[in-house]
């Protein structure tokens, strides 16, 4: 599909363009070409120059299965109960489903989700609780639920391959405290992945982390023509989501970011923080930063809580530090407004 | 047999039925069917829920100042829409002038502004709503020359150097040509279709190539075909008798046949020249000249050979040179302002066609000749290796 030409042999036609321009070279001694060449653009520019565009592309995504606005902000705890031995139990519900997805303005995926959204819901619990998590799958593939944590072998999601139509129940408990994810692992693993079927697994310590503004953010992008490439790249589904709305953070407020990278294709992502430095707590498994920086690795399943708070009012961007991710949409603004003190 | 006489019988009432309706009838049938088959939803289930096929071509892709203009040409069977664009692995804002939906053999323009580098290279990829990537690399960025008098009056001296000079140069071999022996003369005119020959080889594989990056409803193999089978047939049907007439009369015509099949080759030429300059595919080499003055100059010797001895005047050779020449000249403005591949195609198949049809013209020259001794002799037969030797020769030239 790819138109080319510079790959194609030098025919003879290239080699007349040379001579062409060796006749040209000639003429140019001539004063007429001479006054005719100043006349060649490339030279000047007669005609109006255009605004130099913007590197977010056009229009804006209103089918992408989830809100990115409130999909930052939204956690679900489950339906909570307690068993005999008066331990917390998180019941949940995924259901695998087929859906296409606004992935780029008017272009669309046919993904495959978590109840119906790219990335899942976020799921969170307490180190020490029971999760008990009903999975049907409805879609036309096979699926599972992987969840990242310690668990016994036969709740790990990888052999008890769902078909569509059953179901199963995974069950476990929620350990270690950090910031895990969820996804298909059935085969081939790349495509179930890369298709939409993943979300974060949130397991909080037993002693809260300070109070902080939290949010969730999912790096994942899109192979739109299955050449093995993302053509998309987004926090939470959506490119540009945070550009185009930028996210309000108050002056001095803790912010709390959980961050996960389910890119596939990709072997690394990053993320870079304007104007501020933030507190890397890796895997989130420990209450104690283990880094102090403003650009930040990631491997694929990577994840970390990023911790930090403005000084200045204004907008600041944040973004992947490889550019071409950023301008395929991962990009994001933060508009840090004076604290309102309720 | 014992059925001819009911056939007969048929036969009777068929003719009875105006023959305009047996034109029409499969027609009208035709077109009802394709309604029914379009209308009636059966299109639906034949396709079985198939996705879309999708198939854009860049047909042109110009720039100016902090802006790319892409031209899209729809050459898949459904409709395709432009959903985003990207320039150099980012997505661009862009405008569309004749909507982002292009129906089939449809076409669009569209505007990227963007801060393109001089002279570096850049990626276009357009984004269509199913996901799907259609890319164009501009190798060398350089803004696309506007049709301004001082556009005309480069790409003017420049169709001058390539195609008129060289054939005028040619053209001062008439007074050797009317001093050789018969013999010597034949060897000049095969010598001649043996530059011919490489000339309309060359234009074929031009051809075939620019057909490669036609869009795929527009079959650009086939209008190879239609191209040059229609010059061949066209030129044949157009001066076949004069060129067939004995005598000064059917070699004047041979004369101005071969320079108008150069002239349509070096249209062909001029095109590619006018679009690789415009859009800054060149560069400079004094060496190059001089092989550009002898590769093309051998044209001028092809033209006035079969007039050798007819004393032809000066505006007859001013003319001859100007039909073989100048439309390298009209070749090089269209391939600056208006290059599309499928014209391309088209004007270089059309050239191959017409020198196929001079060189058969030139047998018939020598034929004529030589009554009725052998056409092929040491001499002629060596006529035709050494115009394709020095073609291929004086091409390594261009080739430095």
């Amino acid at each position: 599909m790819t138109d080319d030409a510079s790959t194609r042999p030098v025919s003879r036609r290239d080699l007349v363009r040379r001579g062409a321009l060796g006749l040209a070279g000639v003429a140019a001694a001539s004063q007429a070409l001479r006054a005719a060449e100043r006349g060649l653009p490339g030279s000047v520019s007669p005609h109006g120059a255009h605004e130099p565009g913007n590197a977010v592309g056009q229009g804006r995504v209103s089918d992408a299965s989830i809100d990115p606005m409130v999909f930052l902000e939204q956690f679900d705890g489950g339906e909570v109960s307690r068993d005999a031995a008066g331990r917390t139990v998180r019941e949940f519900h995924l259901t695998a489903v087929d859906r296409d997805i606004e992935v780029a303005p008017g272009v669309f995926y046919a993904a495959w989700t978590y109840n119906g959204q790219v990335p899942g819901p976020t799921l969170r619990a307490t180190e020490g609780d029971l999760v008990r998590v009903h999975f049907r799958n409805r879609g036309t593939h096979a699926h599972t639920i992987h969840f990242h944590g310690i668990h016994a072998a036969r709740m790990d999601g990888v052999f008890e391959v769902v078909h569509p139509g059953d179901n199963f129940v995974y069950e476990f408990e929620a350990k270690p405290f950090g910031l895990h994810l969820y996804h298909c692992h059935a085969v081939p693993l790349k495509k179930h992945i890369a298709k939409g079927l993943y979300g974060t697994f949130l397991v909080d310590p037993r002693t809260p982390r300070p109070a902080a503004r939290e949010m969730v953010m999912v790096l994942n992008g899109f192979d739109t023509n299955f050449d093995g490439e993302n053509e998309v790249y987004a926090v939470n589904t959506v490119p540009f989501a945070y550009h185009h709305e930028p996210i309000v953070v108050r002056r001095g407020e803790l912010q709390r970011i959980y961050m996960i990278n389910l890119l596939e294709f990709d072997l690394i992502n990053s993320m870079h923080l304007h104007g501020n430095f933030f507190h890397v707590y890796r895997t989130g498994t420990k209450l104690a930063p283990d880094e102090f920086t403003d650009t930040l690795m990631f491997c694929q399943g990577e994840r970390h809580i990023l911790e930090f708070a403005y000084e200045e009012t204004g907008r600041f961007m944040f973004h992947a530090h490889q550019s071409e991710f950023a301008e395929l949409g991962w990009m994001g603004l933060l508009d840090v407004v004076e604290r309102v003190i309720a | 047999m014992d059925g001819s006489p009911r056939r007969g019988r048929a036969g009777d009432r068929v003719s009875r039925i105006p023959t305009p309706v047996w034109a029409l009838l499969p027609i009208v049938l035709l077109a009802v069917l394709g309604v029914a088959l379009v209308r009636g939803g059966l299109l639906d289930v034949l396709r079985g829920g198939a996705p879309p096929v999708e198939a854009l071509t860049f047909e042109r892709v110009t720039l100016a100042p902090d802006l790319i203009r892409v031209e899209l040409v729809n050459g898949g069977p459904d409709p395709v829409t432009v959903a985003q664009v990207m320039v150099d692995e980012a997505f661009w804002t862009f405008t569309s002038r004749a909507g982002t939906t292009i129906p089939r053999l449809g076409r669009t323009t569209i505007e990227i502004p963007y801060p393109w580098v001089e002279h570096e290279a850049h990626v276009v990829t357009v984004l269509t709503s199913t996901g799907l990537t259609f890319t164009h690399e501009i190798a060398v960025a350089r803004a696309t020359p506007t049709p301004d008098a001082r556009y005309f009056g480069v790409f003017t001296l420049i169709g001058l150097y390539v195609g008129v000079i060289p054939v005028a140069i040619g053209l001062l071999w008439y007074p050797l040509l009317r001093r050789l022996e018969r013999r010597w003369l034949h060897f000049v005119l095969a010598l001649t279709a043996g530059l011919l020959i490489f000339l309309g080889a060359d234009a074929l594989h031009e051809a075939l190539e620019a057909a490669e990056r036609v869009a795929g409803a527009y079959q650009g193999v086939l209008l190879v075909l239609v191209g040059a089978l229609g010059a061949v047939l066209l030129l044949q049907a157009a001066a076949g008798r004069r060129v067939g007439a004995e005598g000064p009369a059917g070699r004047r015509a041979v004369a101005w046949l071969i320079a108008l099949g150069i002239g349509l080759h070096n249209l062909g030429e001029g095109l590619a020249i006018g679009a690789a300059y415009a859009v800054g595919e060149a560069a400079l080499g004094a060496f190059l000249i001089v092989g550009f003055m002898v590769h093309n100059s051998t044209e001028g010797l092809g033209i006035v050979a079969p007039v050798a001895n007819d004393r032809p005047g000066l505006a007859t050779l001013a003319g001859l040179g100007a039909l073989a020449g100048l439309p390298t000249i009209a070749g090089a403005w269209i391939g600056g302002l208006a290059y599309s591949a499928t014209l391309a195609t088209l004007f270089l198949s059309v050239g191959a066609g017409a020198i196929a049809q001079v060189v058969v013209a030139l047998y018939r020259v020598v034929a004529r000749d030589t009554r009725d001794r052998p056409v092929w002799t040491p001499l002629t037969a060596g006529g035709l290796l050494t115009g394709l030797l020095v073609m291929y020769g004086t091409g390594l030239l261009v080739a430095g």
